[in-house]
């Protein structure tokens, strides 16, 4: 067919001249390259926001509390207090933070709203012994809301529960890993003593609950410490691990609200009930972000940093193409006497043009197909780095190798027919 | 056989330089006819053969190939009239240069949309013709003068045109391949029957042809039969 030996003929054309035609491809190579490398980026951290956030929840809402912005504060207010604008690093105190009466006080004014409330007090690592046997562990102080949002899979036991915090009970709720490496698989773990080494002394609890470990579970650690090494987390009741610090109340909270109730309507009641308790306080303030919000937020700054370098990479496509057209037009003039010949040899201006457009064709194709595989292993580098499986799309792909053919196509046109409208007789007596 | 009556070419028509190229042609040329046409640089000769070689149309009069009229064909019929019906031989070969000699003997079948194999076929018989049977693969960069001029000889022929029109022929290269080339039209003439009209120049190429026209001015000074000296 007479498509083929068009081909021929432009790949001839290229290895006769592969610097040329390797710079005229520059622009779409790193045009295509930058679009499937973003577009493949882009996919995977978003399936992994998406994962990220059906694993915290969407219906969860943090609760924390801040310090007042200063910039916009009551000017007379920072004049009293000069050193205020410095205080970013002063920790709040007592009185300023979420005491349990606040939290219990709102559970009850909402309680058709309200799953449950979820406190976490970390208190660093620490290591289960028993002679011999160890496992390391982060030891966290809990209440009993911890498990529903934070999706602990109990798998023996119960979890901690308000007894527990109400009477500082010294009880535990480890991972079945702990209970693989302290126990063995022989012993019901379950009313057993463990003895707990932290910084602070050495402490002994009796475990109540196994949980299912996950990765998730020891975000750092999984990957850098051998399986037996890995931290798990030990939960106790949160009022127990609060007993030796001087700061009884809680800066933060997880409110999960039930799966019927509007989270962005109930985010801003929350922001109304407990900003009344921060009205006179000189200081600090309580900030409520619900997740959903937060990562529809992360995901649209994302979507507009693909579409900036989206555009980026349009434009390198259209210098891409004038490059393929302006190379066109030279190899057209440089070519003048062929293109004579050839009509004297019974080409049509049809032929000619279509030689000359799968000519530009091939160059854009070539380079788009370059720009596709460098594009893929870009994406693929980019998403390890940021932590995300790489996902590449078939449409995409197909779409991007039959885009960088269209270039070729249109930047090429004008060229084609300007080398088909050649006069064959000024063509031929062409120097 | 071609046919030229009352063939005029003019250019600048209506304004003060108008050029008369050519001014009241006639001719016949039978098949299997060899034919010189001479004249001076200037004479009109080069008009003649655009003309003759369907690459341009004339001012007025007629012009046929077997009796078709190709004077008033538009651009894509004469494309078609070039690549069935004539076969062109430049002075500086104008092969492509990054086919080999079989593919260049090729691209004219390509552009009639003859097959394929029928195309190598063909090819590989008209170089044997022209004594290149053991040159096919090889680049016109790798081909002496002589050797890329019966590359194209073979090429002139691939379509069995009506006539072979040769422009300046051996005028690129020395007499002694210049009469190899002149031997080469001569074993053509005899072997496939062809038509063949060279436009040169030089008295000796004419010499060894059967027909000698001489144009100057834009008309025919003369037409004489001549016998071929081999």
């Amino acid at each position: 067919m007479f498509f083929k030996e068009n081909m021929v003929l432009a790949l001839e054309s290229l290895r006769s001249n592969k610097m040329r035609a390797f710079l005229t491809m520059l622009g779409i190579i790193i045009g295509i390259a930058s679009v499937i490398a973003i577009i493949s980026v882009g996919d995977s951290l978003s399936s992994s926001i998406t994962t990220e956030m059906q694993s915290i929840g969407t219906n969860n809402i943090r609760i924390m509390v801040r310090e007042k912005d200063n910039k916009f504060g009551n000017p007379r207010n920072r004049m009293n207090n000069p050193g205020s604008m410095l205080s970013s690093g002063a920790s709040a105190e007592d009185k300023d933070l979420i005491t349990i009466e606040m939290l219990e006080a709102f559970q009850e004014r909402f309680k058709d709203q309200v799953a449950a409330i979820s406190l976490n007090e970390s208190r660093g690592t620490g290591q289960v012994k028993d002679e011999r046997l160890y496992a390391n562990v982060t030891v966290s102080g809990v209440n009993p809301g911890y498990i529903s949002v934070n999706n602990v899979e109990l798998i023996n036991g119960r979890f901690i529960n308000d007894r527990d915090t109400a009477g500082r009970k010294s009880v535990a709720v480890v991972s079945d890993k702990l209970v693989k490496n302290i126990f063995g698989s022989s012993i019901n773990p379950i009313g057993q003593e463990i003895k707990l080494y932290e910084t602070s002394g050495i402490k002994t609890y009796i475990v109540v609950g196994v949980y299912k470990y996950t990765d998730s579970d020891s975000f750092f650690g999984a990957s850098s410490t051998s399986e037996k090494d890995a931290q798990t987390s030990i939960y106790i009741p949160i009022t127990l691990a609060k007993q030796d610090t001087t700061i009884k109340n809680y800066s933060s909270a997880i409110i999960m609200s039930k799966t019927n109730v509007d989270t962005d309507k109930f985010t801003k009641d929350i922001e109304e009930y407990f900003s009344k308790y921060y009205e006179t306080n000189p200081k600090w303030e309580v900030s409520v972000i619900n997740m959903a919000s937060q990562i529809e937020t992360a995901s649209s700054m994302l979507s507009s940093v693909s579409l900036a370098i989206t555009i980026i990479a349009a434009i390198s496509l259209l210098v891409g193409g004038i490059g393929v057209m302006n190379i066109m037009l030279v190899s057209v003039t440089e070519r003048t006497r062929e293109i004579g010949t050839r009509k004297a040899l019974g080409a049509k201006n049809f032929h000619i043009r279509m030689q000359f457009i799968t000519e530009a064709m091939i160059i854009a194709l070539v380079g788009g197909l370059i720009g596709l595989v460098l594009g893929l292993l870009l994406g693929t580098l980019g998403s390890n780095l940021l932590g995300a499986a790489p996902s590449f799309s078939l449409p995409t792909i197909v779409l991007t190798v039959a885009f960088s053919m269209a270039i070729g196509v249109f930047f090429g046109y004008y060229p084609a027919s300007k080398a088909a409208q050649l006069d064959p007789i000024d063509a031929l007596r062409y120097e | 056989m071609i046919e030229v009556k009352n063939l005029e070419k003019k250019y600048f028509i209506n304004t003060p330089n108008e050029l008369r190229a050519l001014d009241n042609i006639n001719l016949k040329i039978e098949d299997g006819e060899f034919v010189a046409l001479v004249g001076a640089s200037g004479s009109g000769k080069s008009t003649f053969m655009n003309i003759v070689g369907a690459l341009d149309r004339p001012t007025s009069g007629e012009y046929l190939i077997d009796g078709v009229p190709v004077h008033s064909m538009t651009q894509n019929e004469l494309s078609d009239i070039r690549g069935k019906k004539i076969g062109f031989i430049f002075q500086s070969f104008n092969l492509m240069g990054r086919s080999n000699a079989l593919k260049n003997v090729e691209l004219p079948m390509l552009y009639a949309g003859i097959t394929a194999k029928e195309r190598t076929k063909r090819a590989k018989e008209l170089l044997e013709l022209v004594e290149m049977g053991d040159r096919v693969h090889h680049l016109p960069n790798e081909l002496s003068g002589g050797q890329k001029q019966r590359v194209a000889i073979a090429r002139s022929l691939v379509n069995d045109p009506s006539i072979i029109l040769a422009d300046e022929p051996t005028g690129a290269l020395d007499s002694k391949t210049g009469d190899i080339v002149m031997n080469i039209f001569k074993k053509v003439h005899k072997e496939k029957k062809k038509t063949i009209l060279i436009i040169t120049h030089s008295i000796e190429v004419a010499q060894m042809t059967q027909r000698i026209i001489t144009i100057r001015d834009g008309r025919i000074l003369s037409d004489v039969p001549n016998t071929p000296i081999s």
